[in-house]
């Protein structure tokens, strides 16, 4: 008997009247307590597929061909009150972001409680039985959190949350979708193992809906890999990664550091018996306090000229408070920042400016980064006119030139940023970031919102950049996979200090601390070790 | 909380001040002489007043004063509740306010309740309903509502429903039924521009990912409307409560000329006319502090109804 039967499943977009296929001819099955991860980049119909099981399809979606029977119920044209009588009860889902995955205006326990009562508990047990759901999802002191608001709670704690609604409703099924990208490598592992176990010991069903191979083939019985709405390949992960029967699951395990290396991790550069340029960015002793909050404490960090230099760490551990500093955007409360032989901790705003032509910028979110209003040409041309160089005609050169540096076609540069995918957005951000031609760009965390496809094709671009421009990278990150494939040396921090650095080559094989072995087990990919 | 309060409360005095301030330095700074308005209002001709007569006027009303003396003058007056002498009536314009308050307050009151019901009403329906040609003609009209003048529609109820089917009294300020027209004129604007940001709110919230996170736990349609979608849809638009209340109150000068109501509305178009500077201020400030009280009250309202509003203090990250 099975859980979930899907065959020849077809799901479409309605857009301007006519229907574009996202899911084509899907046949899926999941057995009661099967793990089963759905792989696939952007757009393969992976998310569709896990809504439609649900009924939860954006406006305008609708299964229009096959079938999808979940515990004896067809939903394929399935009302409204069908459906609702399987979600909570037979599937639950935990959605892919946290941070806004729930109701910011009420209170925890209230958002579990009333996923409880929806099986007819009485409100009173009910709170008191969300308690022990919060509790068995691994949120610590479950009664003060049940009390709090969501934004009280950080990432990990929401997500957590998440998880004991979807345990609230008693299901058979649980749909995780990407259920963790958005939070730390290290979390990201705590919060998979709790949930595997989770439904390990009550016989629930799991799919896992995720890009990255490497997540997949650590969790699930059993991986589907789909590409543009089709099924590429399906079977046992270790055979897969083995064996992959398609040339697109290959690159897929190429793409993740520790598949592509029988789950070691290794660095793509080894700078350990080469001498050191000098420096082009120096932090000494760098201290930062907010009111009574420490938030670096005698930071001391070196890029050398022409090399990558990453900051590693969880949220809060003060990557991001040394990045801003460096780039003249927050101030020092103590120590030195030195850049290109400028002393520029005690400079003004207006003293620093001409120091920003040196060091540029290139975000985290390419979704947020980029003016929706301003065409690519007007977003890479803006800081040339800012800083008043060339003509407009030049301009439009340089911009001409810089979209052929980052692989983007010169007709794009009259797009607006909603035409772009993530990678193209990013392509284009690092197009800005060299209008100036700066000596060094400090990238903050520039992959972790992508695919691993397109990560591995960013960070590969960012590589052949460096080798043609001779530029330095500051590169902040809290994913030692792709500090593996980018860095030369690494800076680990926690808790506003630095707890390792050396070369990649060196911290990786031969890490000093606890703290880093702990981030090197967090990288995914570990069932790859006993092949 | 109580800094927030506290500074809340601080604001808002501030804005008074420089609101009345603001006003009397307009009013005093009009090219035209107090003193010839009120000798024009009594009839009198300045020709045949000794210079003498006119300085004693001028000091009985403190016009022979510097402005600042004036100002101060003033302000300490209004401080006690003393807005001074009206200029055409010679009464005192606390007095003249008073007996016309009660009529203006009930047509505001009445205006503002009415404009919120149907306002939130209208913008409910309208993304609750999944009939799409209904939906389509929901949402668009408050577009329509917003579109016509006030005396437009003051002039259209009174042709229909006074003078054609007799229902209610095209004048008047006596009775219910006096007040319905007007409190309709008012309400039909203040209304469409609540939907129209109301339907906005909720349309961008049913677009949130915890919506999704609700219908998921299996909550029925209007479950999650009302408990999820409803208060996060309505924090966006309880700062156009303020601008509701507001031109409710601001609406009644052209709703009571009109309908011919005896309230301050009326009494502040009658002052404007005769430049009966004092009545003008007092009405000015009156309206400046419906303002700023009910905009005080919304901004306590809010930590009540976004948690996240006081995030500042005991956050526990």
């Amino acid at each position: 008997m099975t859980l979930v039967s899907i065959t020849g499943l077809d799901v479409g977009y309605l857009r301007r009247r006519q229907v574009h296929p996202a899911v084509t001819g899907l046949d899926l099955n999941v057995a009661p307590g099967e793990v089963v991860a759905i792989v696939g980049e952007s757009g393969s119909g992976k998310t569709t597929t896990a809504n439609a099981l649900i009924g939860l399809l954006p406006a305008g979606g609708r299964i229009t061909a096959g079938s999808a029977i979940i515990d004896g119920v067809e939903t394929a044209g399935a009302g409204e009150r069908t459906l609702r009588r399987l979600r909570g009860s037979v599937v639950g889902l935990i959605p892919q972001d946290p941070m806004v995955g729930l109701n910011p205006t009420q209170r925890v326990g209230h958002q579990v409680a009333e996923a409880v009562t929806l099986r007819g508990v009485a409100k009173p047990a009910a709170y008191a039985e969300a308690i022990t759901f919060l509790e068995q999802a691994g949120v610590p002191d479950p009664e003060l959190r049940a009390r709090q608001y969501p934004h009280e709670l950080s990432g990990g704690l929401r997500q957590r949350a998440l998880i004991a609604i979807a345990l609230a409703g008693r299901p058979k099924l649980i749909i995780a979708d990407e259920p963790t990208s958005a939070l730390d490598v290290t979390v990201q592992k705590r919060i998979l193992d709790h949930l595997g176990g989770l439904v390990r010991d009550r016989g629930i069903a799991l799919l896992i809906i995720t890009h990255d191979l490497a997540v997949a083939a650590d969790r699930a019985d059993r991986v589907v890999v789909m590409r543009h709405g089709r099924k590429v390949e399906e079977g046992d992960p270790r055979a897969i990664l083995r064996d992959p029967a398609q040339a697109y699951t290959r690159t897929l395990i190429a793409a993740a550091p520790r598949l592509a290396h029988g789950g070691r991790v290794v660095p793509r550069f080894d700078v350990r018996d080469q001498p050191q340029p000098a420096p082009i960015l120096t932090l000494t002793g760098v201290g930062k306090t907010f009111g009574t909050f420490r938030a670096l404490d005698d930071v001391s960090v070196t890029v050398p000229r022409g090399r990558t230099h990453a900051l590693v760490g969880e949220s809060g551990c003060g990557k991001t408070t040394t990045l801003r500093i460096a780039l003249g955007l927050e101030s020092a409360t103590s120590g030195s920042v030195v850049l290109d032989g400028t002393e520029t901790a005690d400079l003004s705003w207006r003293a620093f400016r001409p120091l920003r032509r040196k060091a540029q910028l290139v975000h985290q979110d390419p979704f947020a980064t980029l003016d929706p209003k301003f065409t690519v040409g007007q977003s890479i041309t803006e800081p040339l006119q800012s800083f008043r160089v060339g003509t407009r005609r030049s301009r439009q050169a340089r911009a001409r030139e810089l979209l052929d540096q980052v692989a983007l076609p010169v007709s794009y540069l009259d797009r607006l940023p909603s035409e772009l995918s993530g990678g193209q957005r990013q392509r284009v951000a690092i197009a800005r970031a060299l209008a100036l031609e700066p000596d060094l760009i400090m990238l903050d965390e520039p992959v972790s919102a992508l695919d691993v496809l397109v990560q591995e094709q960013i960070l590969g671009l960012l590589a052949d950049l460096q080798r043609d421009l001779g530029l330095s990278y500051l590169f902040v990150s809290h994913d030692l996979a792709v500090v593996a494939s980018l860095a030369h040396t690494v800076s680990v921090m926690n808790g506003g200090r630095v707890v390792e650095d050396g070369p990649v080559a060196t911290v990786f094989t031969n890490p000093a601390s606890e703290y880093t072995r702990e981030l090197i087990d967090a990288i995914p990919g570990r069932r790859a070790d006993a092949l | 909380m109580t800094r927030y309060v506290v500074g809340r409360v601080l604001q808002a005095a501030v804005v008074l001040w420089a609101a009345y301030t603001l006003t009397f330095a307009i009013l005093y700074l009009l090219p035209s002489d107090p003193m010839q308005l009120q000798l024009a209002a009594a009839g009198v001709q300045e020709d045949s007043l000794t210079p003498e007569q006119l300085a004693g006027m001028k000091a009985a009303f403190g016009l022979d004063r510097s402005v600042g003396a004036q100002y101060w003058h003033h302000l300490t007056g209004v401080l006690h509740g003393d807005f001074g002498i009206s200029l055409t009536t010679r009464q005192p314009v606390t007095d003249l306010i008073g007996a016309r308050i009660g009529p203006t307050l009930q047509l505001s009151a009445a205006a503002a309740v009415t404009a919120l019901l149907f306002g939130s009403v209208l913008a409910y329906l309208a993304t609750f309903v999944r009939l799409g040609p209904l939906r389509v003609l929901l949402t668009r009209l408050p577009a329509v509502g917003a579109s016509f003048p006030q005396f437009f529609i003051a002039l259209f109820l009174i042709q229909f429903f006074s003078f054609q089917l007799g229902w209610f009294p095209a004048t008047g300020t006596e009775g219910i039924a006096a007040l319905v027209m007007p409190v309709l004129t008012i309400a039909v604007l203040a209304s469409s521009v609540l939907a129209q940001v109301l339907i906005k709110s909720f349309d961008e919230t049913l677009r949130q990912p915890y919506i999704v996170t609700a219908r998921a736990k299996g909550l029925s349609r209007s479950a999650v409307h009302l408990k999820h979608a409803l208060r996060n849809a309505a924090l966006p638009a309880m700062t156009l409560l303020g601008v509701i209340i507001g031109t409710a109150v601001t609406s009644s000068i052209v709703t009571e000329t009109v309908f011919t109501r005896e309230g301050v509305g009326r009494l502040a178009q009658e002052a404007v006319l005769s430049q009966d500077v004092p009545v003008v201020l007092a009405v000015v400030t009156l309206a400046a502090t419906v303002f700023v009280l009910v905009n005080l009250i919304v901004d306590l309202l809010y930590p009540l109804l976004d948690p996240r509003i006081t995030a500042g203090e005991g956050t526990l990250l």
